[in-house]
């Protein structure tokens, strides 16, 4: 069945989807759009330090991703920029280093509009496992960690007084994030993972009366996304990428169009 | 620090600065089982603070603070803004860090008479109806330990009186240890044990008689404050409080601490220097 390439893109676009789901729910409760970003402009880092160095991309990708976090925490501590300003100077500063470094690289011949907008007809049966597994765990963590931090998206304070330990959740959820964009990025590429996080959760608020039908509904908008995404790129001949996320747009303005049975 | 087999919490000379400005220094209090601690002093004196210092929200930077381990603690903060874009029905919010039974969540709400605000958004609440919720919430877990910062902010004033009452029940159903912060002297005074008057420091502090009588809480709260305290222990011992020139100070805010340094004990110009 995983034979043909277009099974296998759906496979593991879906499982991506599934995942990002929850995550972006947290992204858009707590404004944390910019970072999803930043996180993901910072994964070429990764790229080029993956071909430096000769390690596995995703891995390097992840490492990556987590030390970019953790620097954002410090200067957030030590810095007295805004933090808007600091994504936006982590963000464009790793994207430049990974490209003035895949740059000096000349002996590697890097197809850099696949990292940029994904290659998800070109997924392996190894990526499938790689996604499926990685995104088991992702969601096992989050269920274990959901209450601190659901908790502590409403109030930090509450949480902290409360006894349950919301800089530990924060934390691994940072962790999450940084796999979840080692994982997706050859799905829909560093440029739009962060529409795969946020556009199925916008979608899903419409229809939600509590976070976690949200999030459930965030992971079926995006799954179907990509399946009408790749469906619609077959049909026209679109670049795969973009098609899911503008499949994933196509949902969210039908979700805002005034449909009176839904209003709640 | 003196901590009995009932305390629940207990400051040691706690003091928070946070960029090289004091906020709050030298709190030493405890609070008890079954006890009623008021935190009062004017705006900026570390009320929150030192609350926040109890519940271990922050760190204290000098002193030291005693927790009883894995008691129930709930709180009830100063302030809670909820994102719009994270749908949240009050029901799903009592059981924000405990989970409860529904037939649970409708007695706490019934107790604050908000049963049918059941299955609203927290967020289109008004502010007087999200406090109620608020205390429902915190009184939901059956909590040993209780902290409101302003818990009645924003209710209109027949309920104001009925959720002090029901502070004051839950207190004695429980037999829990109560911080309460609160401007409400004339309302809060009747429940409470022990009053500590904040300004900086802990200006003065004892039960509410006698606080009432100490010259540092005239000068700080002016006699108004000082009337609504004699009156609420229905002596006729306020004439002399009357004094116009303490009066003039706590209605100069700016200048309050300053003259009061001037005018007051060597205790307030401390934290004048501090």
């Amino acid at each position: 069945m995983l034979d043909d390439f277009f099974i296998r893109a759906v496979v593991g676009g879906v499982g991506v989807a599934l995942l990002a789901g929850p995550l972006g729910c947290f992204i858009v409760w707590r404004r944390l759009a910019y970072f999803g970003d930043t996180l993901s402009h910072s994964a070429l880092l990764g790229v080029a330090m993956a071909l430096l160095l000769d390690m596995n991309i995703t891995l390097t990708v992840f490492i990556i991703s987590v030390a970019v976090s953790l620097l954002l925490i410090l200067l957030q501590r030590r810095a007295s920029l805004s933090s808007d300003a600091l994504l936006g100077l982590l963000a464009h500063a790793t994207l430049a280093v990974g490209l003035v470094v895949l740059a000096f690289m000349t002996w590697v011949r890097v197809d850099l509009m696949g990292f940029l907008f994904g290659d998800i007809l070109a997924i392996t049966v190894r990526d499938i496992i790689i996604i499926w597994c990685g995104g088991l765990a992702v969601i096992a963590i989050v269920s274990l960690i959901w209450k601190s931090l659901l908790a502590s998206t409403v109030s930090y304070d509450i949480a902290v007084a409360e006894g349950l330990r919301p800089d530990l959740a924060n934390f691994v959820f940072m962790v999450l994030m940084a796999g979840v964009i080692a994982i997706s990025m050859k799905i829909v590429g560093v440029l739009l993972i962060t529409a795969l996080l946020i556009i199925p959760a916008a979608t899903a608020r419409r229809f939600s009366g509590n976070p976690e039908v949200m999030a459930v509904m965030a992971s079926v908008l995006g799954a179907g996304s990509v399946w009408l995404g790749l469906e619609g790129s077959l049909e026209w001949d679109t670049p795969a990428g973009p098609s899911i996320v503008v499949a994933a747009l196509a949902f969210f303005i039908t979700s805002v169009l005034p449909f009176p049975k839904f209003k709640k | 620090m003196n901590v009995g087999k009932d305390t629940l919490v207990a400051l040691d000379g706690a003091g928070l600065s946070i960029s090289n400005k004091w906020l709050v220094r030298e709190v030493s209090m405890s609070v008890s089982a079954g006890e009623i601690v008021t935190l009062i002093g004017p705006n900026g004196s570390g009320k929150s603070t030192t609350a926040k210092m109890a519940l271990g929200i922050m760190t204290p930077s000098e002193g030291s603070v005693y927790r009883r381990e894995n008691a129930r603690v709930s709180y009830v903060p100063q302030r809670l803004s909820i994102d719009w874009t994270m749908p949240l029905r009050v029901n799903r919010f009592i059981s924000l860090t405990r989970s409860l039974q529904k037939k649970e969540i409708k007695r706490v709400l019934s107790m604050t008479e908000t049963e049918h605000l059941y299955d609203a958004e927290v967020r289109i609440l008004s502010g007087g109806e999200f406090q109620r919720v608020l205390l429902a919430r915190a009184i939901a877990h059956s909590p040993q330990f209780l902290v409101l910062d302003e818990p009645v902010q924003g209710v209109d004033f027949n309920g104001e009186i009925a959720l002090y009452k029901l502070i004051e029940k839950i207190r004695n159903e429980l037999n829990c240890g109560i911080v309460l912060i609160s401007h409400d002297l004339h309302v809060v005074m009747s429940s409470t044990d022990r009053v500590i008057c904040l300004n900086g420091h802990v200006c003065c502090s004892g039960t509410p008689a006698v606080v009432a009588t100490e010259p540092e809480f005239r000068a700080l709260f002016g006699d108004r404050a000082a009337n609504e305290l004699a009156f609420y222990k229905h002596h006729h011992d306020h004439e002399h409080l009357a004094d116009q020139t303490v009066r003039k100070i706590t209605e100069v805010e700016p200048n309050a601490s300053a003259q009061l340094g001037r005018e007051n004990t060597s205790h307030v110009s401390v934290k004048r220097n501090a």
